[in-house]
């Protein structure tokens, strides 16, 4: 065969698949950054070498009005969709994700508790703790009551510009236990308490609203503390920069898959989901990244060393909160109305 | 020539072929009308369907108010007989016990819970508790007792109030709220708990720091726009493309461009360090300062185009003239060219005004909380909370503050002083 | 009349003016302006005459020499402190102000009291005849009527000079020839000096008292009226004002104030020796068009000639007849409808002449115009 010929057949042999892919395209839509990397190396790679279906992957940055305006006038363009806990929750009960059929993706007892919902499987276990830059502060802050401490860490400090979290880490700072947060923050005199706690250290505060802002702040120098998600700060500390984190008072939650009620392509999307949730595909994107697995067999095939930087290790998990999803959902609205209120004055 | 036909019954003047030269031009007339609507229709059609209707039935969203109707129908209906003051009659918490059941059928109870959980809190986890454990199997004597006995809330007047007030299409629930006001329990429109409040401070912000940003941009412009209007040709068109520059790059890049530059380790603090001008430093950025630095250099061209067309306009012989006459030159600048510009500066002052209180992109990524105007709290609720009543009741009270100040602003001026480029 | 009057009001010593450096705009500007008398500058663009108006104004100042003003240099007061009264090309009526305010603005600015002010606007405004306008903006008024605020607003301040720069130029011709005799007859009543700039030949002969001809940065002639037109004293002044019939030779002999020219077919032509050099040298001969004789009326002519008539241009008052005479096609003669022979027509060959009186040998024409 001359060289144009073959040429010529390779082109026709890869339109054929380019034509037979698109066909079969899976639109996975996740919140991107280095989290997105870590699932492209251990799900959208391998799930396409092992089930010849293509992954198309998207990102969002979690606002529901998109997904609600797809499944509103029924034309759903994405099939698997990351989605925090609270949107999963509230997403389910208005009806904008499909009720999950669990035979067709594995064994709910394999899971970690809570990560197996009606309209959601957990991808991982997430926490936003304390983090700073170990090349700024001379002494180590151990818990959020040094967060507090202007005196003895001066300099700005991150946190995330909501109610959410912020409430949680006032009331620790103010001395509640992490397994009492809740029980406080649900009284009206625990919501005054935060704030006021929060009014301490006002001036000091740096608001962040991207999950890839803190590792740039503490890096700059721009704050020496901030709220953060722990996995950006390990995809900061691969780069090489020298940050800590505090997992002393750290809140955790999972990051879930969702189908968008209506998704065409709904056969792959299972297929994708029990994909994912198979322990040696979490395996290896624990290993890309900094977040738990949410399949309980996949937590000794992990490496020790990398263990001890994830949330699910037992000695991170002591002193940590779980994130209340149900709490967020009844209370969220008026106290981030509050939040916006106090933080604008 | 028109012996053999009878007599015209006046002087109606006729075409050729007979028809009434009247009839004849109106029905010409007619065509022509024809044809200009014609050629206007498809505009007219597309700014209605693309502008006019979704303009419109986004606000009405502000006031539309369909789930509790949609859903509760029979205890609608039953809770209209009640005084609103003591616990709701037996014939209420039964009709609500069946209308729940068919909502939970339905998957209606996720919106139904959003919309009375911005009522009362815990409303959400409440309705679905009780939906679980309906229907009563057996059916209860007193389903009053049952759900109280399920959930002591229900015992609460304020839940129920919650139902009665909703019980119309419409509700002024959002419209209130974005102006920091709510329909208490009994009924009365009263204001809203200050740890809620925000809305009015949020638009006195807007306003006030649009006003600032108008000032300083006409400040900056109304030289720059003098010095591009006298330049020679070839220099006021190179000095003109570094004004436009701005405009080919995205304003997000711009943006991020100025958090780099004002940041505490950036070129700006790093240059006023090593000049010896301050010591440690200074907040640029993630403040006001910084807001009302981007927001200035983004809407700059926007001040300094309708002046320049305006002083492009007016001729040197003007200022010329009144020294002649024997004004100090400054004098002359002040009443005879300035007034002049009058125009250029009000077009210039309102598009950049109305362009900033719509901002939202610079004060979120440059601003601290309290820099944050209107949009902001639109893409919010859009975005965040899916609250879309709330956004489209900020967003119509925003809408209808700068037609007002549009008309006041053309009732002082006159609009026909109004020129645009 | 003012023209007697030898006091000077305004004196350029020297001026010369450069924008680069390189070429000068004004060369050497020497000129006296009487006080009282209505001078015009002109000369086509880029003569020079609006700039060293411009320069007496204030807002152009001399690369070199002195303007003085009622004796005293002006050089370093500033144009607002100058007192001259200025009309411009375009008006320049301050479009935001009514015509009332326009006229009071030079008399607020010199703080006048408002009713001192209210009573100059008032004379103003029925000096110029627009005393039911005051209320109106320049924007709702004729061009004439504009014309008319814009120079009492120049003299409502009550100048010693009012400079003019085209003021006229705007207008169509019936109102500008209207508008000349009103500027003439202002200047008579007031006797307020005037500097008037325009490159309108016509305007400049009806109005002046002097007439300065500008060219190439020089003044070329400064003279009366009639005196410019009747004997122009080079080549340049004689065809820019009036029309001219040129005839290129060179000088055989001169005698005192008369001189014998050759034209290039040998002709010989006896001419008034204004502008001339050495005998063998080139000249110009210059006649203007009403003063040749056709037919009969030459017979007493210095010079006699004969014309082939190719052309007649009937401009109702008088009849232009274009002749080939000595070579050159383009000889004009002017012919009063009265003295024209209607059995003349195109082709025949007549008579022609003129007095040594009416001809003027001047500088040779520089290029074939």
């Amino acid at each position: 065969m001359s060289k144009s010929v073959k040429l010529a057949v390779a082109a026709a042999v890869g339109l054929a698949f380019v034509g037979q892919a698109m066909a079969k395209d899976l639109t996975v839509i996740s919140f991107g950054g280095a989290n997105k990397d870590a699932q492209t190396k251990a799900f959208y790679g391998p799930f396409k070498k092992a089930s010849g279906i293509n992954v198309v992957g998207g990102e969002y940055n979690g606002e529901m009005a998109k997904v609600k305006a797809m499944v509103d006038t029924k034309s759903v363009s994405w099939d698997v969709l990351e989605v925090e806990s609270p949107e999963l929750a509230r997403g389910c009960d208005e009806g904008l994700f499909e009720k999950l059929d669990y035979t067709k993706i594995g064994n709910k007892a394999d899971f970690v508790p809570g990560a197996a919902q009606q309209c959601g499987v957990g991808i991982f276990v997430w926490s936003t703790a304390l983090a700073y830059n170990a090349d700024k502060l001379k002494t180590a802050p151990t818990s959020w009551k040094d967060f507090w401490d202007v005196k003895k860490f001066p300099g700005k400090r991150g946190l995330r510009k909501g109610a959410k979290y912020t409430l949680e880490i006032a009331l620790m700072a103010d001395g509640v236990a992490p397994k009492d947060v809740y029980k406080v923050l649900a009284t009206p005199a625990g919501v005054d308490r935060a704030f006021k706690k929060l009014d301490q250290l006002k001036p000091n505060i740096q608001w962040w609203e991207a999950g890839a802002q803190p590792p740039q702040y503490l890096a700059s120098g721009d704050v020496v503390m901030s709220s953060a998600y722990n996995g950006r700060i390990a995809t900061a500390q691969k780069d090489g920069k020298n940050l800590k984190v505090v997992w002393n008072g750290g809140m955790y939650d999972f990051d879930s898959w969702a189908i968008p009620k209506g998704s065409p392509n709904k056969d792959a999307a299972y297929k994708f989901i029990a994909f994912a949730s198979k322990p040696e595909n979490q395996k290896v994107y624990s290993q890309n990244i900094a977040y738990g697995p949410s399949n309980k067999l996949a937590v000794p095939m992990i490496d020790k060393k990398v263990m001890a930087e994830l949330p699910t290790a037992p000695q991170n998990m002591k002193d940590a909160v779980k994130v209340d999803v149900n709490f967020w959902a009844d209370y969220g609205e008026s106290l981030e109305q509050r939040f916006n209120a106090w933080a604008s004055k | 020539m028109m012996a053999s036909s009878a007599p015209m019954p006046d002087h109606q003047l006729t075409t050729q072929d007979g028809v009434p030269l009247k009839t004849k031009l109106a029905r010409a007339e007619r065509m022509n009308k024809m044809k200009s609507l014609a050629l206007v229709l498809p505009l007219a059609l597309f700014l209605l369907l693309t502008f006019i209707v979704p303009i419109g039935s986004l606000l009405f969203r502000s006031v539309d108010n369909p789930e509790v109707v949609a859903s509760l129908p029979h205890t609608i209906k039953a809770i209209s007989s009640w005084d609103g003051k003591s616990l709701p009659p037996e014939p209420v918490y039964r009709a609500f016990a069946a209308d729940l059941v068919k909502a939970h059928e339905d998957q209606t109870l996720g919106d139904l819970g959003k919309r009375l959980n911005m009522e009362v809190a815990g409303y959400r986890s409440l309705l679905g508790k009780t939906a679980r454990a309906l229907p009563f199997d057996p059916a209860p004597a007193s389903y009053k007792d049952a759900l109280v006995k399920l959930d002591e809330r229900w015992g609460d007047p304020a839940y129920w109030q919650a139902i009665r007030r909703n019980s119309t299409n419409h509700t002024p629930f959002y419209l209130l709220a974005a102006l920091d006001h709510r329909i208490d329990e009994v009924g009365e429109v009263a204001k809203a708990t200050p740890d809620q409040a925000i809305y009015l401070d949020v638009f006195a912000r807007t306003f006030w720091m649009s006003a600032i940003v108008t000032v300083i941009c006409l400040l900056l412009a109304y030289p720059l726009a003098y010095l591009l209007a006298n330049l020679p040709t070839r220099k006021s068109n190179l000095l003109m493309i570094m004004v436009l520059l701005p405009f080919w790059t995205s304003v997000l890049v711009r943006v991020a461009a100025w958090i780099v530059l004002l940041q505490s380790g950036g070129l700006i603090n790093s240059a006023l360090m090593a000049l010896g001008i301050t010591d440690h430093p200074l907040q640029l950025v993630f403040n006001r300062t910084g807001v009302y630095i981007a927001m200035v250099h983004i809407l700059m061209p926007f001040m300094i185009l309708p002046i320049y067309s305006v002083m492009k306009g007016i001729s040197p012989t003007y200022l010329r003239a009144a020294v002649s006459l024997g004004s100090h030159p400054f004098g002359a600048f002040w009443k005879v060219y300035f007034p002049q510009t009058v125009a250029g500066v009000g077009a210039g002052g309102l598009l950049v005004f109305i362009l900033s209180i719509g901002y939202y992109i610079t004060p979120a990524l440059l601003g601290s909380p309290n820099d944050q105007m209107v949009s902001y709290f639109v893409a919010f609720y859009t975005n965040t909370t899916i609250n879309w009543g709330m956004a489209t009741a900020l967003g119509g009270l925003l809408l209808a503050a700068t037609l007002v100040l549009y008309m006041v602003y053309s009732w002082l001026v006159g609009a026909s002083r109004l020129r645009l480029g | 009349m003012s023209e007697s009057s030898s006091e000077v009001l305004v004196r350029f010593r020297n001026v010369q003016k450069s924008y680069d450096g390189e070429n000068l705009i004004v060369k050497d500007l020497n000129l006296d302006i009487r006080k009282g008398e209505f001078l015009t500058l002109l000369g086509p663009s880029g003569s020079g005459k609006t700039t060293s108006l411009m320069m007496l104004a204030g807002f152009e100042t001399p690369t070199s020499g002195v303007i003085e003003l009622a004796g005293r240099s002006i050089n370093n007061v500033p144009p607002h402190k100058r007192n001259i009264g200025m009309v411009f090309q375009n008006y320049a009526l301050f479009p935001h102000m009514t015509v009332a305010e326009n006229l009071a603005f030079p008399l607020t600015v010199r703080g006048m009291t408002k009713t001192d002010i209210q009573d100059r606007v008032k004379r103003a405004l029925a000096m110029v005849q627009l005393d039911k306008l005051a209320g109106r903006y320049p924007g709702q008024m004729s061009g004439g009527q504009q014309q008319r605020v814009a120079l009492a607003r120049a003299l409502v301040f009550e100048p010693q000079l009012v400079l003019m720069d085209e003021p006229l130029g705007a207008l169509d011709k019936q109102l500008r020839e209207h508008m000349q005799m009103e500027i003439k007859h202002l200047h008579q009543r007031l006797g307020v000096t005037v500097v008037y700039v325009t490159h309108d030949q016509g305007e400049a002969l009806t109005m002046s008292n002097r007439v300065a001809v500008f060219h190439q940065g020089e003044i070329q002639q400064i003279d009366a009226p009639a005196t410019l037109y009747e004997h122009p004293r080079n080549t340049f002044v004689a065809n820019f004002i009036g029309e001219n019939n040129r005839l290129a030779g060179r000088l055989v002999s001169r005698d005192g104030e008369r001189c014998v020219v050759q034209l290039e077919r040998g002709e010989q032509v006896r001419a008034l020796a204004v502008n001339v050099g050495e005998p063998g040298s080139p000249v110009s001969l210059s006649v203007r068009p009403e003063r040749i004789s056709l037919n009969g009326y030459s017979e007493h002519c210095d010079n006699r000639f004969s014309g082939r008539v190719q052309e007649f241009i009937y401009l109702g008052d008088h009849v232009r007849v274009r002749l080939e005479v000595c070579g050159k096609s383009d000889f004009y003669v002017k012919q009063p409808i009265a003295e024209l022979d209607h059995k003349l027509s195109v082709g025949d060959v007549v008579p022609l002449g003129w007095q040594v009186e009416h001809v003027r040998a001047l500088d040779p024409i520089e290029q074939a115009a």
